[in-house]
């Protein structure tokens, strides 16, 4: 079990690498389009209220 | 309903937000700004002319140097991303800030104090001889206290926010200051003489020794750069760049890519900075490679910040804030391509310690940190004091032209003299022996220094016509002028 551990240790940046790809995935995956291209809008919702 | 939508209904037109710590902070950048900039030509000009250091232990370069660099980075900076972190996080979050008045105007006025007490500290030749963090330990201490007062002031601004989600602009602000009081904190490890049976309580030395403080001080130098000068900025882009095109930015998903890759590579790039030294080579190799992979987030936010424009173009035309904001994204784009590639090691043997780093940071610091911070302080300015837009747009483009000759004449001379040092330090002569000794490497560069302090001289004077700018815009001010491009639009 420890030499497991271990070696699966040694990939830190394989797993690094991974993570990294996961957030690619998530913010490209289509389903999520819609959504977070909108947040591209919030500098703009509060126009109303600036001077 | 909260004090501050309360205060937005029963002022009516009054803005519901803390504007005036962030008015100060902007002021604050500018004045720091100008003084900085006017340290630095000073000491351009001693090199070239070694004389200017009037003799005097106070003004030699060694100590001027600091001055500069800190009043550049921390003070007109460090004001302006507070400043505009402050305005930023207000709007994208739609509250007030956390803490009040009270906590934010604390952040405001020790931060001012303690760049008193740096410059004075330096001027009387206290230094810790770590660079961008020559704080002796005291002052490291009062400035750690400030810093989180700043965290909680931010972090608790998020925390009450009414737009549930946080927008991309925030999270690069929020990686600068965590990531900021990291380093500060590693860096920064030391013990006064005293404690040690010496003389003083002043002065310190660093906990590390050898090879593991100077990469102890690069991982906190490059880091400065990865997450104060670059990380920051971009919250700037991400916010002042849309806000004055007037339209969203290019891509969201790209920014949340952008924003990881820049997490996930820049804290490993220091080791650049020590090619060819004590350092272990595999450590080294690491180094180089993740700098050569911030290619990747530099393509991703500059792609972001120029598309941004795509279909509004002609406000690069009409509109020199704009200008000034994106010509600060390509001066992004152009000096984090130059970056790496000077952090593979056949390009470091001949650039470094020569005049080419010192261009290299200088294209980033004047031609994209303070272009951006000039085109967020042109927004800003006017929306602060309530004025429909800047005193003179012509004046603006006069800012925009003088800065950028300064800029360019600034970072071509010292690519020329950078690169003519490297060669002469490793030109050998038929017998082996090098062909030149240093002092004949100093005289050529003498021309290139001219050159160089002259656009730093444009710098200046670019920053002056800001200053006067501002100014009549504070005042309410209106300069009768035809619109920019407006003759062309009437012909076309």
């Amino acid at each position: 079990m420890e030499q497991i551990v271990e070696f699966l240790r040694s990939l830190w940046g394989l797993w690094l690498m991974v993570l990294f790809l996961g957030i690619v995935f998530w913010a490209y995956r289509p389903k999520n389009k819609d959504r977070f291209e909108s947040y591209a809008d919030i500098p703009f919702r509060d126009d109303e209220k600036e001077r | 309903m909260t004090a501050a939508t309360a205060a937005f209904g029963a002022k009516g037109d009054a803005s519901p937000y803390l504007d005036d710590v962030v008015k100060k902070f902007v002021l604050a950048s500018i004045f720091w700004g100008v003084i900085g900039f006017i340290a630095g030509d000073y000491i351009a000009w001693q090199l070239a002319f070694p004389a200017l250091n009037l003799d005097l232990e106070w003004t030699t370069f060694g100590r001027l140097r600091p001055i500069h660099t800190n009043a550049v980075i921390f003070a007109f900076g460090g004001n302006a991303l507070i400043g505009t972190s402050f305005y930023v996080v207000q709007r994208t979050c739609r509250a007030d800030l956390f803490g009040g008045r009270g906590l934010s105007n604390f952040v405001f006025w020790g931060f001012q104090a303690l760049i008193v007490m740096a410059a004075t500290s330096y001027l009387l030749g206290g230094s810790q001889g770590r660079e961008y963090a020559e704080l002796e330990w005291w002052l490291d201490l009062i400035l750690t206290v400030i810093w989180v007062a700043y965290l909680i002031v931010f972090a608790g601004t998020l925390m009450k926010r009414k737009e549930p989600h946080i927008y991309v602009a925030n999270w690069f602000y929020m990686s600068f200051i965590l990531t900021i009081a990291m380093l500060h904190l590693g860096n920064n490890l030391a013990l006064p003489v005293a404690l040690f049976g010496g003389e003083s309580w002043w002065k310190s030395y660093s906990l590390f020794g050898g090879v593991q403080d100077a990469m102890t001080q690069w991982w906190y130098g490059h880091n400065a750069v990865g997450f104060f000068l670059t990380a920051g900025f971009l919250a700037m882009m991400y916010y002042f760049v849309p806000k004055r095109a007037e339209r969203p930015v290019y891509s969201y998903r790209l920014s949340i890519v952008h924003f990881w890759a820049l997490i996930f590579l820049y804290i490993w790039a220091g080791p650049h900075h020590l090619h060819y030294t004590a350092l272990p080579d595999w450590a080294q190799t690491l180094g180089m490679t993740f700098s050569i992979m911030l290619w990747m987030p530099s393509w991703g936010g500059m792609i972001n910040g120029l598309m941004t424009l795509s279909g509004a173009w002609d406000k690069l035309r009409t509109d020199p804030v704009m200008r000034f904001l994106v010509t600060s994204v390509a001066f992004y784009g152009m000096s984090t391509f130059e970056g790496p590639m000077m952090s593979i090691k056949a390009v470091n043997s001949l650039s470094h310690y020569t005049d080419w780093t010192v261009g290299h940071v200088h294209s980033g610091a004047l031609g994209w940190v303070a272009f951006v911070t000039f085109g967020s302080l042109y927004y800003l300015v006017p929306k602060l004091w309530g004025r429909k837009e800047v005193y003179s747009l012509k004046l603006v483009g006069t800012h925009f032209w003088v800065a950028t000759i300064g800029v360019v004449l600034y970072i071509t001379a010292m690519w020329i003299s950078g690169i003519m040092q490297g060669l002469m330090w490793r030109a050998y002569d038929s017998m082996g022996f090098l062909q030149y000794s240093f002092i004949e490497t100093v005289e050529a560069m003498h021309p290139y220094y001219v050159i160089r302090a002259v656009g730093g001289l444009l710098f200046i004077l670019g920053s002056l016509v800001m200053v006067y700018n501002l100014y009549r815009t504070i005042k309410g001010d209106i300069r009768e002028e035809v619109a920019m491009g407006s003759a062309q639009t009437a012909r076309g």
